[in-house]
């Protein structure tokens, strides 16, 4: 085993991990930056999102107004404290990329451009073409390069924090190339390790979405919150779930029902914009939590279409016409081409709402601190209290951004000021991953890890989808514990050191599997409705502020079903109320 | 139906030498390659090597080989071939395992190039650039870090110190912006025996990017830059 001291290990290098690395390399020149990622830092999943960044920019916008439509958005389970921090601090940030060379979008007069995006008051979204996350993170990638004290550990795999009297003293990882282990010694760990949209089987995310971080926090005691909220972004791909970005319809996309109706007007969105001039949270450019339920009461009106066996609408750009399409949504053009053989410029979209983010995750205070002394985290593994019971879009990359940035520092700034925990409290840890290690290989049985993942994710789509009920969600719950016994026995049959898939997908299952559990206890927990929770149940399918306007708290139980508990939100100035959209909203405004 | 994937294999602990292994697969009208190579791996062989993520085509880490053409995975489909597909892992490079190549010479040539913004003025707003100045580079930064240029690329193959076409595109697409400073910075890299020069113009490199952002117009526009340089820097005490 190879032993490495450093001052601050990041694990990630998608957005939230790379701006962290390059804020505590900045604050502290002297500061030693170990960055693991068990992908190169541009292949993190950052790269696939499409639309664009958020941050109040035009003189008639206001830090107040995104503010509301993120509380709004959130269904009032945001802690407000935090979305102030963020819309306060998300135009500088946005700034700051562009001063590091990101490509945004321009107006004729060089000035940055905004779109619309679902559920925000005013055009506030900066984009990239339709590649903003792309950018972003090869601008943050490319950027990282100019600063010598950020050393990069790239594909390297996390196995475990190490942690003695409640403080973190660094990581022990797999080097995948050789299969070699690492004992990073540090004083600071940032999580920065993404969603965990791979426990469901319909997701928008990339193979490495496995929620890896989470069940590493999770597993040493830090609390997952607000698990159950999970988005289905409502314009996926059939089958495949690649995600086609919201901002088509915020460039004036619109959806259509197998009958040609645009639906969105029977679920309080409407009353119908006219085609070519969306309106700001009204019809398509509603929240997605509302878009993704709309489809699924087409789907029981059996209003929806078919496309190779997966129930469709569809998506209509064909007004944009060829220019604009070209200027603004080429990649959408290009992904439509090759994955369902659609020309947008001259036909529908066939589309449908897939898993796309984690609402939930590792809980931090606004500052990234985790309960763990020197543990912060940030960006889709964290639940820094921005999104609620439901994520506006465009929202999350700034959040990278901002929260990487104060995770970073917070970091670097802990480092200086704590000394490392004595090696000798770690070296039973790593004794005992060691030992967990060994004992994965075996003959393989009937059972495969791809075969117990396949189960898994069929699971959380069945119990824990758009609308769930309790029948559902305790099936799912119990699928989920028989699964995790089923793995204890699961054996990886290759025992080879260099890039052994078989094992660090055994690994990675056993993280899923966790934090799945945790969504789906959290979610059978909540007998209320809100945001993207939907439930069914008989007197459960309404909003009820007086028993659960609070966030969740799952906590791992080494023998048992996740325990849940609940913390209150932090409520400053707007009290909870309606979530108004389409002519509503109009009317209040 | 159901197509034949041959595809070679190498695990550095057991093997002297890379071999072929071959893999029956069903197929529809949307089978990508990486496709079929998730469906051995998860169905027949756990055993094989590659990487993937996205399957999208935007994050570049499925390259491979295809009867010969450096492809990417996620956006190649099995019914543009015959009953017989041979898979191999990127050419000019090392391979780590299977279809895993160590592209880490990559990596170093994309960092020889400063690919960042080198400009020393600090401000709390934005530049101001015109669509039109956006537009001199824009192409270049599309870049994915797939790597199928180097496999297509035969200087590289017979060079591997030469930079290559993604880190040429890339320094080129710094030195066109209009808020960088930092193209003499940049300059003694392409200027230099493994910069700009290298290139041949065989084109191949542009003829294979996934995201047709022509490589070969980028490294001889740097051609063009470094001439310049060159006549500049004569007239120059």
């Amino acid at each position: 085993m190879q032993i490495i001291q450093t001052d601050v290990v990041i694990i990630g290098g998608g957005g939230a991990g790379l701006r962290a690395a390059i804020a505590a390399a900045e604050a502290d020149p002297e500061c030693r930056i170990a960055l693991l990622s068990k992908v190169y830092p541009m292949r993190s999943h950052t790269v696939a999102a499409e639309g664009g960044a958020a941050a109040v920019t035009l003189p008639e916008d206001s830090l107040e107004q995104h503010f509301q439509d993120t509380v709004a958005g959130s269904d009032w389970l945001a802690d407000q404290d935090v979305v102030d921090y963020f819309v306060s601090h998300a135009y500088q940030e946005l700034v700051q990329l562009e001063r590091w060379g990101c490509p945004w979008s321009r107006k004729a007069d060089g000035t940055v451009q905004v779109r619309r995006f679902g559920g925000m008051k005013t055009e506030r979204t900066w984009f990239a073409a339709d590649k903003t996350g792309f950018h972003i993170l090869h601008t943050l990638f490319q950027t990282s390069l100019k600063y010598p004290n950020i050393q990069r550990f790239d594909e390297f795999f996390v196995l475990d924090l190490l942690v003695a009297e409640q403080q973190v003293a660094g990581v022990l990882a797999m080097q995948l190339s050789t299969g070699e282990l690492f004992h990073i010694q540090a004083k600071s760990v940032v999580l920065a390790t993404g969603g965990a949209g791979r426990v469901f089987h319909y997701n928008t995310n990339g193979g490495i979405v496995t929620g890896d971080g989470m069940a590493l926090a999770y597993r040493h005691g830090v609390a997952l919150r607000d698990m159950e909220f999970v988005q289905y972004h409502p314009t996926g791909l059939p089958g495949s779930g690649i995600l086609i970005t919201e901002a088509c319809r915020g460039e004036s996309g619109v959806l259509l029902n197998k009958d040609g109706y645009r639906y969105l007007q029977d679920y309080g969105l409407g009353p119908e914009t006219p085609l070519g001039q969306p309106e700001n949270k009204c019809m398509e450019l509603g929240p997605r939590d509302k878009l993704s339920q709309a489809f699924w009461h087409e789907q029981q009106k059996g209003r929806t279409g078919d496309y190779q066996g997966h129930a469709v609408v569809y998506l209509d750009l064909r007004h944009l016409g060829c220019d604009k399409l070209n200027e603004r949504l080429p990649f959408i053009c290009d992904l439509a081409k090759s994955y369902v053989n659609v020309d947008p410029q001259h036909q529908l979209i066939p589309i449908r709402p897939a898993v796309h983010y984690t609402m939930g995750g590792i809980q931090t205070d606004v500052q990234c601190h985790t309960a763990i002394q020197g543990l912060y985290a940030a960006g889709e593994c964290a639940s820094v209290g921005l999104h609620g019971a439901n994520r506006l879009g465009s929202n999350s990359l700034t959040e990278l951004l901002v929260f990487g940035k104060v995770a970073g520092m917070e970091a670097a700034r802990h480092a200086r000021q704590s000394r490392a925990v004595p090696e000798a409290a770690l070296k039973a840890q790593c004794q005992e991953q060691l030992q967990q290690l060994q004992a994965r290989f075996g003959e393989r049985q009937k059972d495969t890890v791809a075969g117990l993942r396949r189960e898994m994710t069929m699971a959380m789509e069945q119990g824990c989808g758009i609308y769930r009920d309790a029948a559902g969600m305790q099936q799912c719950l119990d699928t989920l514990q028989a699964l995790k016994q089923r793995y204890q026995q699961l054996k990886v049959g290759d025992r080879s050191k260099v890039f052994n898939y078989e094992l660090l997908q055994h690994y990675e299952l056993g993280f899923g599997l966790d934090v799945a559990e945790a969504m789906c206890a959290s979610a059978l927990a909540r007998r209320e409705s809100r945001g993207s929770h939907q439930r069914l149940d008989a007197g459960m399918n309404s909003r009820n502020d007086s028993d659960y306007l609070q966030h969740s708290l799952a906590s791992y139980q080494a023998d048992g079903s996740a325990r849940i508990s609940y913390q209150q939100v932090n409520i400053t100035k707007s009290a909870p109320a309606a979530r108004l959209y389409g002519a509503a909203q109009s009317k209040e405004a | 139906m159901e197509k034949t994937l041959s595809i070679v294999r190498y695990n550095p602990e057991l093997d002297s030498q890379p071999h072929s292994q071959s893999y029956q697969v069903p197929v529809d009208n949307s089978t990508s390659v990486l496709d079929a190579l998730l469906y051995i791996q998860e169905q027949l062989d756990p055993t094989l090597a590659f990487r993937w993520s996205c399957r999208m085509a935007i994050c570049g880490s499925c390259s491979v080989m295809v009867n010969g053409i450096p492809k990417l995975g996620c956006k190649t489909f099995l019914r543009d071939y015959g009953d017989e597909v041979l898979l191999e892992p990127l050419a000019h490079f090392a391979t780590e395992k299977d279809l895993v190549p160590d592209i880490n010479v990559f990596l170093q040539h994309l960092q020889q190039v400063k690919p960042y913004l080198i400009n020393p003025e600090q401000s709390e707003q934005p530049h101001k650039q015109s669509p039109q100045q956006l537009a001199k580079y824009r192409k270049f930064a599309n870049c994915i870090n797939c790597g199928l240029c180097y496999s297509a690329c035969p200087q590289f193959g017979l060079n591997p110190e030469f930079l290559g076409p993604a880190a040429l595109t890339l320094a080129q697409r710094y030195n066109l912006d209009s808020r960088d400073q930092g193209k003499a910075e940049r300059m003694p890299e392409l200027n230099g025996k493994n910069g700009v020069w290298g290139c041949t113009f065989v084109g191949f490199c542009s003829d294979v990017c996934p995201k047709h952002l022509d490589p070969a117009a980028a490294v001889n526009q740097g051609k063009v830059a470094s001439a310049t340089d060159f006549v500049i820097s004569m007239f120059k005490p």
